[in-house]
């Protein structure tokens, strides 16, 4: 057990928390955060992505206590109020979901992608913007719908 | 009229906020009080006597709450797990369906099949003590290729069917077919394989069980495409618990594809085990556990053979499949390779002559049932790659051989039972050929070969049946179930409505299509009605959502439900305003006397309904209708589908260079819905053709059980689709619909393989085309 201190989605969280606890289970059954999913037990498909101090993460892939101390927001936390994020409108608009069951990882992996490229002013091609969100599996939309939206939320954000 | 939400308009999904918020409700986010978890001790063997289970050390850890087996399971009468599809094998005799119990008792016959149940005070102690458990095997010899375990010696899965055989069953006339085939100026033959998949839905299974025992009534909150079923077959066959006293929820469901239609071992025993231990169970299967465990789909192998006369028509065709069924069947295992296989192998084309036979063996690996398409792409990916490979040897354009042989004059009885009512085969196969410029592939091929790789173009023309019906018809072909769907439509005091809908959505939209069908019916704005799926305690019954069924059946249930309402609704506006039924129109939301200004507002007439002070005479208070739909056929959605490949002959890799398909679905309520249900379909078929494939070993053992070993598709891997329409409306449902959800999963992978083998001048090239397959194919054709 570890005492854990973190900030999630803005508010500051302290929880008692076994040591082997996944990032995404810590925050599915501890703070009751279901929106981020887990869709695999190998790190390969994305759904449980989160941004840890403003980085895209799989959250099945860390620890939850080594991250003491450090900020992670969830598709929770993504819009601000009411206002939805320029990804969940773009999502939105292109049909970019079906199930659903992929998207907050992929909308969290592709805010993150369209940050970096925009923090390296460069522009996301079609190309750019599929080998980017290469880990994240979809199997419901075929992602061409999933590319339009991150590309119109890429002209926005 | 409503122009911007009735039928036709792109209208943005109702439902997406709470999926892009991170709100959604899937099984696994349900918690209740005092929930505690389970987790199954499964076989590591393909095949095996269960000796003994010792469980001691399991229970004695802490958190342990029990730890309960098959013995248990049957002895508290739950029932053996059941295939709801009777086949009769060609000499009469009953399909050899051998036992299969929640929990195994004395064989396990796949690994990953289950022979205890931990419960515990969390999911990661159950998970440890399993590991606890310790299972006295007898390892037995295992077979996992259906066509060896045909062969004489070979492992028996199940006692009572003899060399493995489940039936052995034909369609067609045989004798016809052979002396077309012997007359025929042109035979092509082909061996084909249809890989073995893994649906994949991205959520994995979960089950949440809670017994109440003050009433004694049970609560399922489950991954399903079809909670009602569940609730009847729980209890009418596995004596979980009688109907009334069992509740089904299929809340959020993320994906389904087939393989969330049966009732699985997981689901039983959380049901059983929170009785047993009096606490709510809940499982959620890892995605290991989904590898071993869900229903996979395809795997057949076949001989096929197509005749020709002089002019290139088609004469005859003979089919011969062998369809592994895995250890045990599943719920509809039975129907896919017969009534939805066989019956559409005419394809698109007139052929007098066709005869299949189906053999259904039993092997040591997970049960195969119905994945997205079920049967129709196995048909489809048969007919479309003998075709094209025909038209190479006859040295004929494929396009022009199929238009040679295309059905042109509706209704068609095919010699399979299928009655094809409408369709327009060449609007499709010109649309695509147009859109995919056709013309221009020489050039780009030319472009190509220049920059040292190989292109190449394939068609797909399908056709497929959605909508099974009616049920006397399905009934008499030995279906256990009917196959219609019920609807309900509450019209509240203050004119809100709800639609209560036996169709289940898991990703197909309903919450936007159906209700936009209401707001055009009923001229209302979109956010007044709601749609109300997934609880067998809210909506009366319902056959679920397969097949792509909820647009041809589902919807048309509504429909009836709604000419009720609409009945009613001028009755009860003629009464008021002293005016005839047949002036009364309903629109802008008032119901209005025709030609002249008296009118109510339509939640006038909701609330006259309710407060019933001036209501025509004997009429009852209310307004709210539901409806059962039987339709009268199945629909028929077809297509053609053209992909151009580009091939690097160094490495075999296939890049897919453009992907273009033109469909009849019929009426299409929603174009971006449909479009991105015929994108995901692509996806799934593209995935098949080039990536997608369940290894096991020869003696059963699971090679590709994770993401590392199994190829999905992902965005890098799939080009971006150019998506048409060319629609006839079909005659058999009030909407005219179709349906769309399995056209491009069973359309697309003879296209992407016909392209292959035009790029590499090979014909004989097996699913999925990896680099190596690909290469291999390109070393044997010596290029
Ligand atoms: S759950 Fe994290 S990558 Fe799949
Ligand atoms: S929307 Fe279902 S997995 Fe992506």
């Amino acid at each position: 057990m570890t005492k854990l201190i973190m900030t999630v989605n803005g508010k500051k969280v302290s929880r008692d928390v076994p040591d082997e606890t996944l990032l995404s289970e810590f925050l599915r059954e501890s703070l009751r955060l279901t929106g981020t999913h887990v869709g695999c037990d190998t790190t390969q498909c994305g759904a449980c992505v989160v941004h840890v101090n403003g980085t895209a993460v799989k959250s099945c892939s860390v620890l939850a206590v080594s991250l003491n101390g450090e900020s992670v927001t969830t598709i929770e936390g993504l819009a601000d109020g009411g206002q939805l994020h320029p990804m969940q409108k773009a999502f939105n608009d292109n049909h970019g979901l079906q199930c659903g069951f992929c998207t907050p990882g992929m909308i969290m992996a592709s805010v993150d992608l369209v940050a970096k490229a925009k923090a390296a002013g460069r522009k996301l091609s079609e190309d750019d913007i599929r080998h980017g969100l290469e880990g994240n599996i979809c199997r419901c939309t075929g992602y061409h719908n999933i590319v339009k939206a991150v590309a119109q939320a890429a002209s926005e954000m | 009229m409503n122009a911007n939400v009735g039928i036709g308009a792109r209208v943005k999904r109702k439902e997406d906020r709470r999926f892009i918020t991170g709100k959604g409700k899937y099984t696994d986010d349900v918690r209740v009080e005092n929930q505690a978890y389970a987790a199954f001790v499964r076989s590591p063997h393909a095949h095996a006597r269960v000796k003994s289970i010792d469980t001691s050390a399991a229970l004695a850890a802490e958190g342990v709450i029990d730890v309960l087996n098959g013995k248990q399971l049957t002895g508290d009468g739950i029932g053996n797990i059941i295939c709801g599809w009777a086949i009769t094998s060609k000499d009469g005799s009953p399909m050899n369906m051998g036992p299969w119990s929640a929990l195994a008792t004395d064989r396990v016959r796949y690994v990953g099949d289950a022979v205890a149940v931990v419960v515990a005070e969390s999911a990661a102690v159950a998970r440890r003590a399993a590991e606890l458990v310790e299972v006295d095997y007898e390892v037995l010899p295992g077979v996992s290729s259906a066509v060896k375990a045909m062969n004489k010696g070979a492992p028996q899965v199940h006692d009572n069917a003899p060399g493995n055989l489940i039936y052995d069953w034909e369609i067609g006339d045989a004798a016809a077919t052979d002396a077309a085939l012997a007359k025929a100026a042109h035979v092509t033959e082909l061996c084909l394989t249809n890989n073995r998949l893994a649906p994949n839905p991205m959520e994995t299974r979960s089950a949440v069980a809670i017994y109440d025992e003050s009433e004694d009534h049970y609560t399922l909150y489950t991954t399903s495409q079809n909670p009602h079923v569940a609730r009847l077959v729980l209890s009418a066959f596995y004596n979980v618990a009688p109907e009334h006293k069992l509740r089904v929820i299929a809340p959020d469901v993320g994906g389904g594809f087939g393989s969330k239609i049966y009732i699985y071992p997981e689901e039983i025993t959380c049901l059983w085990a929170s009785m047993k231990t009096g606490r709510s169970v809940k499982w959620t299967s890892d995605r290991s556990e989904a590898f071993m465990t869900d229903a996979h789909g395809r795997d057949h192998s076949s001989v096929a053979k197509i005749g020709f006369d002089a002019n290139n028509r088609i004469v005859g065709l003979k089919v011969d499949t062998v369809a592994n069924f895995g250890a045990y069947m599943s719920l509809f295992s039975s129907a896919v390779p017969t009534y939805l296989y066989a019956t559409l192998l005419s394809g698109q084309y007139d052929i007098a002559n066709i005869h299949c036979n189906v053999r259904a063996v039993y092997t040591n690996t997970v049960p195969v049932d119905a994945y997205r398409g079920a049967g129709r792409p196995e048909a489809c990916y048969l007919v479309e790659r003998i075709i094209e490979t025909a038209a190479r040897e006859l040295k004929v354009d494929p396009a022009e051989l199929r238009r040679t042989n295309f059905i042109r004059s509706f209704p068609h009885q095919t010699p399979v039972i299928m009655n094809y009512d409408v369709g327009d085969f060449d609007a499709n196969l010109e649309q695509a050929i147009k859109a995919a410029d056709v013309a221009g592939f020489a050039k780009r091929k030319a472009a190509s070969a220049k920059a040292g790789k190989l292109r190449g173009l394939g068609y797909s023309s399908y056709i497929e049946a959605c909508g099974i019906a009616p049920s006397a018809a399905v009934g008499s072909l030995g279906a256990g179930v009917g196959l219609w769907e019920s609807a309900e439509v509450r019209v509240n005091p203050v004119g809100t409505i709800e639609i209560l809908t036996g169709s289940h959505s898991h990703g197909q939209g309903h919450e936007t299509t159906f209700a936009q069908i209401v707001a055009e019916r009923f001229d209302l704005p979109i956010e007044n009605i709601s749609i109300v799926h997934g609880d067998t305690d809210k909506v009366q019954f319902g056959m679920g959502t397969y097949g792509s069924r909820s647009g041809a059946v589902g919807m048309s249930a509504i429909v009836r439900a709604m000419d009720k309402v609409e009945a009613k609704v001028k009755k009860i506006a003629a009464h008021v305003l002293e005016a005839s039924e047949d002036d009364i129109v309903i629109e802008g939301g008032q119901v209005k006397v025709a030609g002249t200004d008296k009118a109510m507002g339509w939640h006038e007439v909701g609330l006259s309904a309710y407060t019933a002070h001036n209501l025509p005479p004997d009429m009852e208070p209310g307004l709210k209708e539901s409806a059962f739909y039987d339709p009268a056929n199945f629909t028929f959605p077809a297509g053609t589908y053209i992909c151009e490949v580009e091939v690097d002959p160094e490495t075999g890799a296939v890049r897919i260079d453009r992907f273009t398909a033109s469909d009849d679905f019929g009426t299409i309520i929603n174009p971006m819905i449909v479009e991105g249900q015929v994108h995901g379909g692509i996806a799934q078929g593209i995935g098949q053709a080039l990536l997608e494939q369940v290894i096991y070993d020869e003696n059963g053992q699971l090679i590709t059980g994770s993401y590392m070993d199994y190829a999905m598709p992902r965005a890098d891997d799939l080009p971006s689709y150019s998506v048409h329409h060319a629609s006839t409306v079909c005659p058999n449902n009030p909407l005219g619909i179709k349906g769309c959800g399995e056209a491009g999963a069973i359309g697309s992978p003879p296209a992407v393989i016909n392209a292959i083998t035009d790029a590499i001048g090979n014909n004989n090239l097996s699913m999925p085309a990896t680099p190596l397959a690909v290469w291999k194919a390109l070393q044997a054709a010596g290029k």
